[in-house]
């Protein structure tokens, strides 16, 4: 266990060694999404995040086991960037993301906001983060108090940390979210279920807005929404960035979504990334082969077009007893007997491409896994 | 209301009227004269047509007199104004500190979820539930009234300060009677709020725990717990005959079984319509009530 420790905190500086390389002006403008990224100082650090729900059964409730829902994750947010993670349902981006924000206790692992670890803060100071971490849940339907108007639901958060100064300036600000999301302030007195979906979760929006932060977990946020008002949700949270200077955790399962929206895009199979790199060098070039079953699986509009369906065979296998080795060798179409045994660490298989997979051939040398 | 109100009476009417055999000869009794029955019917008015005698039964729900008992020849309604004040003055108390109680202790228990508190809390409510009111009555009554002599061991008075030295017990034996069921069913209710996505946006907004719980899990837990309530309201009024009847009080809970011991059909007519009533009534306070705790109910 201390070994492994040892060898994932390597991928990490790995990583962390990396960044100066991203900020090449190429590797920025290659970006899909119309933010750039402005700065390459990390807001979030991640290291070696591990959360574990215990599993308890008997008379005594002792625990039996328990589901790796996130085993070891190593990640980076940078200032401004929109971070999109990707993966199949139950893989554990939820549990990361929330873990990330202090909703979830991590097991074990460090979250560092600016520096400044935020792995155990508690209490007051805890409440305190809320103002600058925040997040966009999936489902607008049941994350709302249905029995609270929309203007109490968005001023809870003002009143609980005391950020107006008046009634009247309280409505205002409230007012004002609603503008800034695309609602009307005069609907300031209706209830939840008198707003359609998309509607919804612009309230929901503007609920996180609230306080004014400047890291939004955006978990799953159009998964509930029809497809022409996903579009519309994208385009408001992808405004909001570049207005108010955001960096976003971009937790969806569908890849195009993803492509669209994030600067970069991890991958993540049964509570571990398997691959980073900038949205279109991972779209263009998938080396893990998991991420290539996954963007093989979009569909393509022209019938013609569809050529090379990597159609993986088994299910996702329990996350309470996890595959040994590479948690995917059992799907793996180029498994080899190696697989089964050693645990494969995120390296730098091509600039500012990591790949958790020793099978992947690597462009830019061995150097980084050292 | 008005459909339902018209089916109760003519439900009740049909029962007692057409399928209960024929009054006037239970009335009489075994050894009565064909002439003497004709008499008891006459003056029952039992000779009069059916939808006479059903007009006559709904004038007498409207203007609530109810005759008078066959048995004791006493006023109906003075007989059940009698036994409701007894009765509510044993179950108003206990009903609603119960409740209070019970809410309180529900909310501790979803606070403390999945520890020795909770678990505890549980073990004990399902023990107090499976054990048979007649030992609550006993044991209580035989420790707490004739061993110690804290409190009386039954009787009454009627006047309304002689009262309460009698109620004392039974109050007790009421409350804890009611902590078992109430207590599983609330935290069940405040239990399932706790996981709703909404209680985690709370969180999330930075709200403290005890906020997230008096604002966001108590405010939407109570409109399952009003339901839970308004079903249990009638109780108020039909009582705990078992305890009226160790304690000596002389609620509706006993006129009622003396009424269907005696076979005395006006009284029992009576109940019946009023128990409907009441039914009704509360309903409709729930659907009242719905409306101030969910703004999604709008009335009218």
């Amino acid at each position: 266990m201390a070994n492994q420790t040892q060898v994932t905190s390597d991928a990490s500086h790995a990583k962390k060694a990396s960044p100066p390389q991203g900020t090449s002006p190429g590797a920025a403008s290659a970006s899909s999404s119309p933010v750039k990224i402005t700065g390459v100082s990390p807001l979030i650090q991640i290291k070696d995040l591990t959360k574990s729900f215990p599993i308890k059964g008997g008379l005594l409730g002792r625990e039996v086991a328990s589901v790796k829902a996130v085993q070891g994750v190593n990640l980076e947010i940078r200032k401004g960037e929109t971070l999109g993670l990707v993966g199949e349902s139950g893989c554990g981006k939820s549990t990361l993301g929330r873990a990330i924000i202090r909703l979830i206790e991590p097991t074990s692992g460090q979250i560092l906001l600016d520096g400044k670890d935020i792995t155990r803060t508690k209490g007051e100071e805890l409440r305190a983060l809320r103002r600058r971490v925040q997040i966009i849940f999936q489902d607008p339907y049941a994350s709302l108090n249905p029995r609270m108007t929309v203007g109490s639901i968005i001023a809870e958060p003002l009143e609980i940390h005391k950020l107006f100064n008046s009634r009247k300036d309280r409505e205002d600000r409230v007012k004002q979210l609603l503008d800034t999301v695309g609602l009307r302030p005069e609907h300031i007195n209706r209830y939840p279920h008198e707003f359609s979906g998309g509607q919804r979760q612009r309230i929901g929006i503007a609920r996180a807005l609230a306080v004014d932060p400047e890291f939004i977990v955006c978990d799953e946020p159009v998964s509930a929404l029809d497809v022409s008002i996903q579009a519309q949700v994208i385009n408001l949270l992808m405004d909001l960035q570049q207005k108010l200077g955001l960096t976003y955790l971009f937790i969806a399962h569908d890849l195009k979504v993803v492509e669209h929206i994030s600067n970069r895009v991890a991958v993540m199979y049964l509570g571990r990334v398997v691959e980073l790199a900038e949205a279109e060098e991972l779209y263009r070039n998938p080396t893990h082969p998991y991420t290539k079953a996954l963007l093989s699986a979009i569909p393509v509009p022209d019938p013609r077009k569809r050529e090379g369906r990597v159609i993986l065979t088994g299910d996702v296998p329990s996350p309470i007893h996890p595959p040994s080795g590479c948690h995917f060798h059992p799907r793996c179409p180029i498994m080899i007997e190696d697989c089964k045994k050693t645990d494969p660490k995120l390296r730098a298989t091509r600039t500012e491409h990591f790949t958790a997979c020793i099978r992947a051939k690597s462009e830019v040398g061995e150097v980084a896994v050292q | 209301m008005i459909p339902i109100l018209i089916g109760v009476t003519l439900l009740t009417f049909m029962l007692f009227n057409i399928f209960g055999g024929d009054p006037a000869q239970r009335f009489a009794g075994k050894h009565a004269t064909v002439e003497q029955v004709q008499t008891i019917r006459a003056e029952l008015g039992l000779d009069r047509s059916l939808p006479e005698q059903y007009l006559f039964f709904v004038k007498q729900i409207a203007t609530a007199d109810y005759g008078r008992s066959w048995a004791s020849k006493q006023l109906i309604s003075t007989m059940i104004g009698d036994g409701l004040g007894a009765t509510l003055s044993l179950t108003v108390p206990a009903f609603f500190s119960s409740i209070v109680f019970c809410i309180g202790l529900a909310l501790f228990a979803v606070w403390g979820r999945g520890t020795i508190l909770d678990k505890g809390t549980v073990v004990t409510c399902l023990a107090l539930l499976s054990i048979s009111s007649l030992v609550y009555i006993l044991a209580l009554q035989y420790l707490l009234a004739f061993r110690t002599g804290i409190f009386p061991i039954s009787g009454w008075d009627p006047s309304w300060i002689g009262r309460w030295q009698y109620l004392y017990l039974p109050w007790i034996i009421l409350f804890v009677l009611s902590l078992g069921p109430n207590i599983l069913i609330y935290r069940t209710v405040i239990m399932d709020e706790v996981f709703q996505d909404y209680v985690r946006t709370a969180r999330a907004k930075g709200m403290s725990e005890q906020k997230v719980f008096a604002k966001h899990v108590l405010k939407n837990a109570m409109i399952p717990i009003i339901t839970v309530i308004v079903i249990e309201m009638p109780f108020l009024i039909t009582g705990s005959v078992l305890i009226e009847n160790f304690f000596g009080i002389p609620g509706l809970g006993g006129t009622l079984i003396k009424a269907l011991n005696d076979s005395d059909f006006p009284t029992i007519k009576a109940f019946t319509v009023i128990s409907a009533l009441t039914y009704m009534v509360f309903n409709l306070l729930a659907d009242v009530l719905y409306s101030v705790v969910d703004p999604r109910v709008k009335l009218g």
